[in-house]
This record gives structure tokens, sequence and C-alpha cells, in this order.
């Protein structure tokens, strides 16, 4: 099937089980319990994991391949966003059209910049790629604010002409995004199911279609001769460059397919909420996708979107757990003991969700060098171990080295 | 805290039950003909706050005002400024009878990351409101997403003209002040203390308030006679001034406008000094400096600095009325020292959405938009108060401060010269500082 | 002229500071091939210590005075610090305010103390793993030093001023004839200026003049044949690494009457100091320093209002505009290595 082999087929299989069935998998808690905290199943926060996957799948295609580390690929996603937002503005409201221009933009945007930057390797290129994302978000954020929008990030208006489309609906509101007329990216259908309580979007759905195409073309990007191709740059680029072989086509080659992901990343980020701040396209955004691909396990296929996921699980999560919550927590606990808990967990939490993703980082790497994925295969071991030691390798959570 | 979610349960079952077809066009949310209507015996209150970053302390003081509107929403504590606010219909029985229940999240003073847990309050934890923030790029992006998603937004602390300007929304209502009214107390004040032959040199922070700023103080300083030498931006991520502070002792100018807020304005106000700037004679005049916005975080930050030089202020906690006594001491005597700005503001919205429901009669943001429009208040602090119906702009008195020469207390930073009566910052709504937008219509969110 | 005389002169001040940090950061690159980015993190903590000497300056006991009011109404606290009770309030009043410069006694062994926890705890189980994993480590270590900050500090800067014989100006236009008020320049920051100088002499002469610093200088060029030799390369990687963290560090305590500390000092000159030590050549020491100045120099010019006049938002972009444009016409920077982080 779409010619793959075995292991990966089951991969995407599992890969597609989990997006598609993500709404019941990130909601396991009941409603109104205590841990319903750390339900994630809700529309904004899957969007946001989907549409990141696809920005990390993209970067592993680069980093995890060639071994080039680009630390400017926020870029790409700012230029897309912009673009989406400019359509919507200018055309209409229909997404399709939008996302096809944040690809094409982001590609061309990365064209340039790779031409450029690839003409150096190692930190020098990782500096070249720094230096063009933090003047485009240093521009962005002052003199193109007639483009931007400056600090309040790009918006949608009541005065846009959205000629193929209306300035303002019936009741005088901006029109929302849609994927055909009448059909909303915000709508959801609300599943009922006892205590429980799942919420499928379109948008996310949407999302998560595409994450699934962006990932079937990954795994036949790294199975493609040209796949083989670049993981030689990374071995070594002086033998292939001696056999008389120029390997600037096909980095740079890389370098655009990546930067059109974090293109569709960005269309999509504006899809799902129409407004681009210049933010997305600062050092600290690209240092992001960095780690998410590193902490989830770099050159393998999975091993972005777990990182992805953790990240943005732990901002979205973390950070809005407050004292009040834990006293909910705790409360079946003596006063004492209480009091004591949340002042031992306080510093982790809210305000302090940056210090666990630190600690976390610091534990993870250290523990896992293979990060996350690492550790998935650690406990696949410790099971299959249990069980018979026929079976061969568990094809899910398997690197792609 | 934690049974927050069985309020908008209620709101979910009804609306699956209503849509059990795919993809409806609307959200389904939104039963009782609005977003979130809660259906329990509790309502919730969204407070996103910069919680990491450089303005976390001015978040996490925001925080503690909410905490302690909540506390008098639900009749506890004092009562605080309830007691002193002149609609009486709070009653220390929660809002319409429900319980307030409240989540938090941080802004990172962000756009994307204050719209993303914005949007998380909103979908995952049913807010029929949401407030908080300090900044203006967050404010008006916020307020864009709650106009879209039918919720009422109360901003923070944000002092761009645009908030309640060009990017002004029918769902969004501003207590705080703006560029404009910094301008309009101030020049008054600058010049009896500086007179009217003055040269003007502005530094501003590159990027939407900072601009605004600049325009209203040097259109207010220009029209008493000033001339300005220069108007200079400065990159947002500048830390270090020392390059745009040098130039301008030699540029003719005496006074100096720093049009910074937050750790900007810390640091170009510590290398101006540093540069004995103050110490200074130009044209046969002392050399000035003026900060337009003010703020006791800030004047913390810069420390001596700060002696001796103006800027404008929405609330100081030495004022003496009832009101300002009364929110002192309840929060005073809850976290030990006294309430920033920031937190007099957000307190203030959170009783007035909590009194605009009470008065509706209802969580439908038309029907609270309808009660703040036009709403004439007192006893919250800033006097005698108007919420403009044509921009959603709160209009008081607005004082302007000088930094303290001898402080007792590290809190003890500011003092107020004067308290600079409403009718002389006020402004037509379609001034050409704040026009290009439109509010549109209340969205209910169905 | 004059103006641009200032902007030379404070190009030179900024540089300093740039080249101060990326001092360190080339220590720990050159010589231990590390990717570092809690370095950042250690200037901070550099800054913190004159911010923690001022505080313990300034441990006050509190005695009530009726005749003042809080401002709850309550009978007012005065404090008086201990040292200005113990030896008078002139003597005492001197020591507080000569904080700063009397936390370098306090920052040197803390810095090196940090830098030896970090190398043996942390960084030295890097050495042999890829540049991207030291990036993942290093980066989650400078989020936790600065939370660790930030938990006991607060996010508000934290104001630190120079001693009171510093503050002000000095007016050098007068001495070259120019009018007054023409080229002043702060005190502090010409003292600045000469304290890196003399940090970036010492750690030159020291590797260039001493036996521990020909060994060192022997092992960035080649490790293996050092160990070889039988020399103990690791432990002097460690007292590297040391030197290092103190160089950072001092240049955070000295930094702190300049602007402010606040706990994300550090990640502001990360990126900066980065993009110093690429454009100055990976693994030159001399090429770091020289990176600092230049930056520094061309970033005050950029900021001239004739500058910006004719090129808007010039002054944002300049770092990285004449990164790019150096990296592209030399390789390896100013004055890279060939091989060092290549790869």
């Amino acid at each position: 099937m779409f010619g793959l082999n075995q292991k990966d087929k089951s991969t995407l299989i599992v890969v597609a089980a989990l997006t598609l069935l993500a709404p019941f998998i990130l909601n396991p808690f009941p409603e109104g319990s205590a841990l319903a905290q750390f339900n994630a199943g809700y529309p904004d926060l899957m969007q946001r994991f989907v549409i990141f996957g696809i920005f990390a799948i993209g970067f592993n295609i680069l980093f995890g391949l060639t071994g080039y580390l680009s630390f400017g690929h926020a870029a790409f996603l700012g230029v897309g966003s912009y673009s989406a937002v400019w359509m919507f503005k200018l055309v209409g409201m229909n997404v399709l059209p939008a996302i096809t221009l944040s690809v094409i933009v982001a590609g061309l945007f990365a064209l340039l910049i790779g031409f450029v930057s690839l003409r150096r390797s190692g930190i020098y290129f990782s500096i070249l790629t720094l230096a063009f994302a933090q003047m485009s978000f240093n521009l962005a954020y002052s003199v193109l604010t007639p483009i931007t929008n400056g600090e309040t990030g790009l918006q949608l208006t009541l005065n846009d002409p959205r000629v193929l489309g209306q300035s303002a609906t019936a009741d005088g509101s901006i029109p929302v995004t849609n994927l055909l007329p009448g059909l909303e990216m915000r709508s959801t259908y609300v599943l009922d199911a006892g205590p429980w309580l799942f919420q499928f979007n379109l948008g996310y759905y949407l999302c998560a279609l595409l994450l699934l195409v962006a990932f079937y073309v990954s795994i036949r990007i790294f199975r493609s001769p040209f796949g083989m191709m670049l993981r030689a740059v990374k071995s070594n680029q002086q033998r292939m460059n001696y056999t008389g072989l120029n390997t600037r086509p096909y980095t740079l080659a890389a370098f655009v397919i990546s930067g059109m992901y974090a293109g569709l990343a960005g269309g999509l980020m504006a899809s799902m909420d129409p407004l681009a701040g210049a933010e997305r396209m600062q050092w600290t955004a690209s240092g992001e996708v960095v780690l998410m691909t590193i902490l989830g396990g770099a050159g393998t296929l999975i091993g972005p979107v777990l990182g992805a996921g953790f990240i943005k699980y732990f901002e979205n999560i973390f950070s809005k757990i407050n004292d009040n919550v834990l006293h909910g927590w705790f409360a079946i606990l003596p006063d004492g003991i209480e009091d004591f808990l949340v002042f031992v967990v306080h510093p982790f939490i809210g305000k302090g969700w940056h210090l666990t993703l630190g600690i976390l980082f610091m534990l993870v790497v250290i523990y896992l060098p293979g990060g996350l994925v690492e550790g998935g295969q650690r406990i696949g071991k410790y099971f299959k171990r249990g069980s018979d030691d026929a079976q061969s390798n568990d094809a899910s959570t398997k690197p792609a080295e | 805290m934690s049974n927050s979610n069985f309020t908008r349960r209620g709101a979910l079952k009804a609306g699956a039950l209503a849509g059990a077809g795919l993809s409806l066009p609307t959200l389904l949310r939104a039963d009782g003909g609005y977003m979130n209507a809660p259906t329990g015996s509790s309502v919730t209150l969204g407070f996103n706050v910069p919680q990491t970053g450089p303005y976390a302390d001015e978040g996490a003081d925001e925080l503690r005002a909410f905490e302690l509107a909540v506390e008098h929403l639900n009749g506890g504590g004092d009562g605080g400024m309830m007691n002193t606010f002149s609609s009486k219909e709070l009653t220390g029985n929660g809002i319409l009878g429900k319980k307030v229940e409240y989540v938090t999240g941080d802004t990172q003073t962000k756009s994307d990351a204050a719209r993303a847990s914005a949007k998380s309050m909103i979908e995952k934890d049913g807010a029929v409101m949401i407030s908080g923030g300090s900044s203006s790029g967050v404010a008006v992006a916020v307020q864009g997403l709650c106009q879209e998603a039918g919720i009422i937004f109360m901003a923070g602390l944000t002092h761009s003209n645009d908030t309640t300007g060009k990017d002004k929304k029918a769902n969004g209502f501003r207590h705080f002040f703006n560029g404009y009214m910094s301008a309009a107390a101030l020049a008054p004040v600058l010049k009896n203390l500086y007179g009217t032959d003055r040269n003007a040199y502005h530094l501003t922070a590159d990027y939407t308030w900072g601009w605004t700023q600049e325009e209203s103080i040097a259109a207010a300083t220009e029209a008493m006679g000033w001339n300005t030498v220069n108007k200079v931006r400065t990159p947002l991520a500048a830390t270090d001034f020392s390059s745009y502070i040098a130039p301008v002792l030699n540029s003719g100018a005496d006074v100096l406008v720093l049009n910074h807020y937050g750790g900007n304005m810390v640091n170009s106000l510590t290398n101006a000094v540093q540069f004995g700037l103050r110490d200074k004679m130009v044209n046969g005049k002392n050399f000035e400096i003026v900060v337009p916005l003010y703020s006791r975080l800030m004047a913390k930050g810069a420390g001596a600095n700060v002696k001796g030089i103006h800027g404008s202020t929405n609330w100081h906690w030495s004022l003496q009325d009832d009101a300002s006594k009364a929110f002192v001491k309840s929060f005073g005597t809850k976290y030990g020292f006294p309430p920033s700005q920031a937190a007099h503001t957000c307190y203030v919205q959170t009783l007035l959405y909590a009194d605009a429901a009470q008065r509706a009669g209802t969580f439908n943001p038309c029907g609270i938009v309808e009660a703040l429009e036009g709403f004439e208040f007192d006893g919250l602090g800033n006097g005698p108060t108007l919420y403009r119906a044509d921009d959603h702009q709160c209009f008081k008195d607005v004082l302007v401060v000088r930094g303290k020469e001898n402080p007792t207390s590290e809190f003890d930073l500011l003092e107020v010269v004067e308290v600079t009566p409403r009718a002389q910052v006020e402004y037509a709504p379609d001034h050409p500082m704040f026009a290009g937008g439109a509010l549109g219509s209340c969205n209910p969110g169905a | 002229m004059d103006a641009i005389l200032l902007q030379i002169l404070n190009g030179l001040d900024k540089g300093s500071a740039y080249a101060l940090i990326a001092l360190g950061l080339t220590l720990i690159f050159g010589t231990l091939g590390v990717v570092n980015f809690a370095h950042g993190a250690l200037f901070m903590i550099g800054a913190f210590c004159a911010v923690t000497v001022q505080r313990i300056f300034n441990i006050s006991f509190e005695t009530i005075d009726p005749s003042q009011k809080d401002f709850l109404g309550n009978p007012l606290k005065v404090k008086t610090t201990y040292l200005e009770h113990w030896f008078g309030p002139e003597m005492g009043g001197s020591i507080i305010d000569w904080s700063v410069p009397l936390a370098i006694l306090f920052a040197i062994p803390v810095m090196v103390a940090v830098g030896f926890i970090m190398e043996r705890g942390l960084i030295k189980h890097f050495y042999k793993r890829p540049h991207a994993d030291q990036i993942l480590v290093t980066f989650g270590l400078a989020i936790v030093l600065q939370e660790i900050i930030k938990y006991f500090y607060g996010a508000n800067p934290i104001p630190t001023g120079a001693p009171e014989v510093f503050r002000g100006s000095f007016d050098f236009g007068v001495l070259i004839g120019f009018d007054p008020n023409a080229i002043i320049y702060p005190y502090w920051r010409l003292v600045y200026f000469g304290f890196a100088a003399l940090i970036i002499s010492s750690v030159f002469a020291f590797l260039q003049f001493t036996t521990f610093g020909m060994v060192v200088r022997a092992g960035m060029a080649d490790r293996e044949t050092v160990g070889l030799l039988g020399i103990n390369i690791n432990k002097r990687f460690t007292i590297m690494f040391g030197i290092a963290a103190a160089v950072a560090g001092l240049a955070g305590v000295m930094y702190a009457p300049i602007n402010s500390p606040n706990y994300h000092m550090g990640m502001d000159f990360l990126v900066l100091s980065f993009v110093v030590v690429v454009v100055g050549g990976m693994g030159s020491l001399p090429g770091a320093v020289l990176a600092g100045f230049l930056l520094g120099v061309l970033e005050s010019f950029a900021s001239m209002n004739e500058i910006k006049s004719i090129l808007p938002g010039i002054d944002q972009i300049i770092i990285y505009v004449v990164a790019i444009i150096i990296l592209l016409t030399r390789p390896r920077g100013l004055m890279g290595r060939k091989g060092v982080m290549e790869e």
C-alpha cells in the first residue's frame, strides 16, 4: 500500500490512528474530575499539536537527514502565516488558496535564504539562517508594519476588500475561515459520552489530514534515493564532493522542502486563527522547533511529532494550573499536608512552567540520548522481554536510521 | 476550582443534543443564545496575564487583584471597593446568584501565546469573560479573538490609542487610560514646570504603542509652543540605549521624552541619568526628562533614577479617596504591600463586568455591552467615570506623578502632583488619532 | 565629527561587553568543543552576584517610628542597615555604595564554583555527544538557572547603582577642543571599558605565558596527542571552564550598574554572543574579541540619526547584516580555524 514497506506502513497507520482518534485519546479524564485539568482534547490545542508536528516533520527532513542545523526556520512559518492572512484580507475566507499561497511563498523565501546560507556548513550555516530570520523578525516588528501590522500582528478588519467574499457578514462581523461555504474551520461537534465530553473540530481534521499527507511524504523522502543522498551528505560531505558529485542541489532541495513544510504549518495556523504575530519568526520560535526535533529524536520519523506535542502540552496545560487548582487536588488531605504539597508543587506550575520544561529537557537528553523515541523503544523492549522474544521489532517507535 | 467544568458541561450537553449532525455551521457550545452560557451554579471567568517574560511581576500583581475581586464578589474578605462602588447591585452573592470561578493562563506577552491561552479558556474551560494583559499588542489580539468567539474582553493594562481606536471591538472594553490622555494631562503640568519655550527630543520604542504615544505627546507639547527637535525610534529588543542617548545633549534639545515602557523604560532612563543629562544646562535651562507612562514596578526597576521625573499613571495607591483607601486596605491586608495600577485596573474591570451582568440580568455579551455602554459610575478610585458607548473607553481623571525624592518605603516611589480632571482629557470619538476602525456589532457567539 | 567620535567611543564600550562574553564562550567552544547555550545565564548569574552583595549589605533591622505611618495607616517600620548601625552612617553608607566593585570578590569564587559544578556534573558527559544534544541540555540548564533566579528575585529589573564617585559623566570634548557637552561619556562605562581590557589581556597573557596556558592551547589544537603525552587534559579543561564562567560572571557584575539586572538578561545576550563568536571565527580568541568590538562600533554607527534617516530600521538589523556579509566573504569568519565545527 502507498509504496511503503511493512514497517513504515504500520508506522503510518499508528500515526493515522493517533491523529484521527486524538479527541478521544487526549481527553481521557471525565469532565469535572480533578484530573480534567490535564485533558488536552480541545480544538485549539489539538490543532497546535498537529500544526507544530508538521513544522517539526519538515524541519527534520533538513536536520535529521542532512545534519544542517537551521536556526531560522520560524521565518518560513511566519512568512506562511502572513501570506495566508493577506489572502483572507484581499481575496476571501476560503483556506485552500491561502494555504497554497503560504506553501509557495515560504518555498520561494526558503529558496532565497537557502541559496545563500548553504554556501557555508556547520555552525556558520546555523548563524547565517539565524541572521536572516532575526532580520525578518526585527523588520516585521518595526519598519515593515504596513505589511505585518507589527507588534499586534496582522489581523482581519471589517474594511478588508475580500474581492471573492464579503467584507463583513450581514450582522456586522468579520467572516470566519472556511473550507467550503458553510464549512467553517471552527465548527465543532460535541460528543457527550457519559461523564466524558469529546470535541470534533473541522479545522482540526483538516490539519490532521494534512499532517498525514506530510508524514507520508516525509516517509517517502526518507526511503527515496534522494533521502539516501541527503544522508550521505550528513555522514561525509567531503567524500561526496570528491566523487565529483555536487551536493548543493540536494541540500538546497531539502532546505526548500522543509521551508515549504514550515509554510504549510504557518498557513494552517492562520487558517485556524486568522492572526499572524511577528514573534512567530523570533529566534526563540526557531529554537523551539530545534528543541522539538531533538527532544523527540532527530532523524527518526515520528520523533519530531512527539517532541512538538510534548512542548506544546506543557506550554498550554501546565501554565494554566494555579494554586487554586492545586488546593482543589489536595483538598482531601489534612490541611498541613495539603499546604505542604501545594508549597512543593507551586514553583513548577503556572508561572513556573518554564522551569518544569527546562528540567524535562535536561532529563530527557541525559537519560534518553535518542530522544523520546528512545524512551518508547526502551519501554517496548521491556515489555517484549516479558512476552515472546521471537517477536522482532516494534515498528511504531523504531527510528528511521 | 477543580469543579469549574461542571458549569460548562451542562452547556456542552445541551449543545450536543441540539446538534446531532456532523459539522454544523456554528459553534455548538452556544446554548441559551450565547457562547458558554453558564447553566450550573457557577460562572467561569478567564484571567489571562503574563506569567513568564519581562512583565511577569506585573502579571502576578494583576492575578492577585483578580483573586481579590473574585473573593469579594463571592462575599469573602472585606468587600473592598464593592462598598464604595456607586452601583449597589453586587451583594457578595456571586454574579446573578452564581458563584464566581476563574481560570488563569500565561500570555507570555506574545500575541500568539495570549490567543492560544484565551482560546483554551473559551474552548476548554467555558469562560464567559476574559480579562488581563499588560501590553497593547496582546490586548488588541485577544480583543479580536473575543469578538470572533462571542466573549466579553475586559482589557487589563493597555495604553495604546489603538485599543479603543482603530482596533476597537464591540465585545471589548478598556478601563485603563491611553496615550492621548497621558499627553493631555501632562502637557499643562509640563508647561507650568518648564515653560513654553522648550525643545523636545523623543526616544520611542519602535512598535505601535510607542508610535501612538509619541504622536500624542508631540501633538500636545507642540500645541503649547514646544519645538520637537527629533523623534528617534529605538528597537524594542534594545537593552543598551547609550548610542541613542549619547547624541541627545548635542542636538540642541533641552527635554528628553522617553516613550518606552517596562524594561525599555527602565534601561533608557537609567542610561540617560548615567550620561548625566539631568545635571546639564542647555539653552540656559535645566535639562529635563519626561516619562509619559509610569508604573510603580518600572519606577522600582529604575531605582533612584526616577527621582523628580514626571509622568502619568492611571491610578496610584496613595490617593486618599474612600474607594482607593478601601482597595489599598483590602489588597494590602491580604498581600502585605500596596497594589499597582495594573492590579487596580484589573480589579475594577472585574467588578464592572460583574455589575454589568447583574444589571443586565444575563451573561449574554450583547446584554453586557448594552449595560456597559454609556455607564456612569463612581467610587472605584478614579472619581466619576464614563464608559463611552462610541468606543468603549473609560473617561476619568488622570494622575500626573513625579518620582519621589525621599521615599519612606520600597513602594513609596511616586507622588501625585496633579489630578487632571476628566474634562481636560476627553476627545471626540472621531479624533484623527483614533480613526480608522469600527466597533462592529456585539457578537454573542451564536 | 564630534558625533562620530562619540559613537566610536560608545561602540568600543558596547563592544567591550560583547567581547567579554564572546571570549568566555570561545574558551568553551575552542577548548572543549561544547556549544554552551547556558553561557548567557552565567553572565546573568554574575550580575545577580552584584545584586546579592547589595542585598546582603542592605540587611537591616526595623525600628518602629510612631510619628510616621505606612500605607495601611500602621506605624511606620524604619529600616536601618546593620552596616550603618555597626560602622556609623558614614562608613557603612560608603560600604553599601561600593557594593558593586566589592561584589567582584564575591563573584570570582562563586562563578568558578558554578563553572566547576557545571562541567563536572553535566558538561563532561556531553563531550562525545552530538552538538544538538549539547544545545538541548545547555538550553534546558539555562532555563532552569534563570527560573531559579526569577523565583528568588522576581522578574522586575533590580537597580544596582555604581559607587557615587562614578556616577555622572566625563566631558571628553573639552579635552580635545570641542564645545562643552559635545562628547560626554559616563564614568562607569569608562570603568567598564578599562575593566574589560584588563580581563581580556589577563586571559591572553595567561594562555600565552604560562605552562598551563601552553598545554591548554596545545589541547585546543590537538587533544589526542596531548593526551597521549600523558598530560591530564581533562583536569585542565575543567579549570578552563571555571575561568570561562568567571569571565562571563565578572562581565555581568560590572554590567549591573549599566542596566538594572533582570532574570532574562542572559537570553538577551545569548544570540548576540553567538553571532559575535561565529563572526570572529570558531576557535579563535582574538577573533572573538575583534568581532565584539567591530560589531559594537558598527551597531553604534547604525543608530546615528543621519544613517537611520537614509536606511530606516538599519539599527535593528545591522548586526545580522554584518554577520552575513562577513560569513559570505570570509568562510570561517574573521580569524576562524579550519575544521572547527564545520561538519
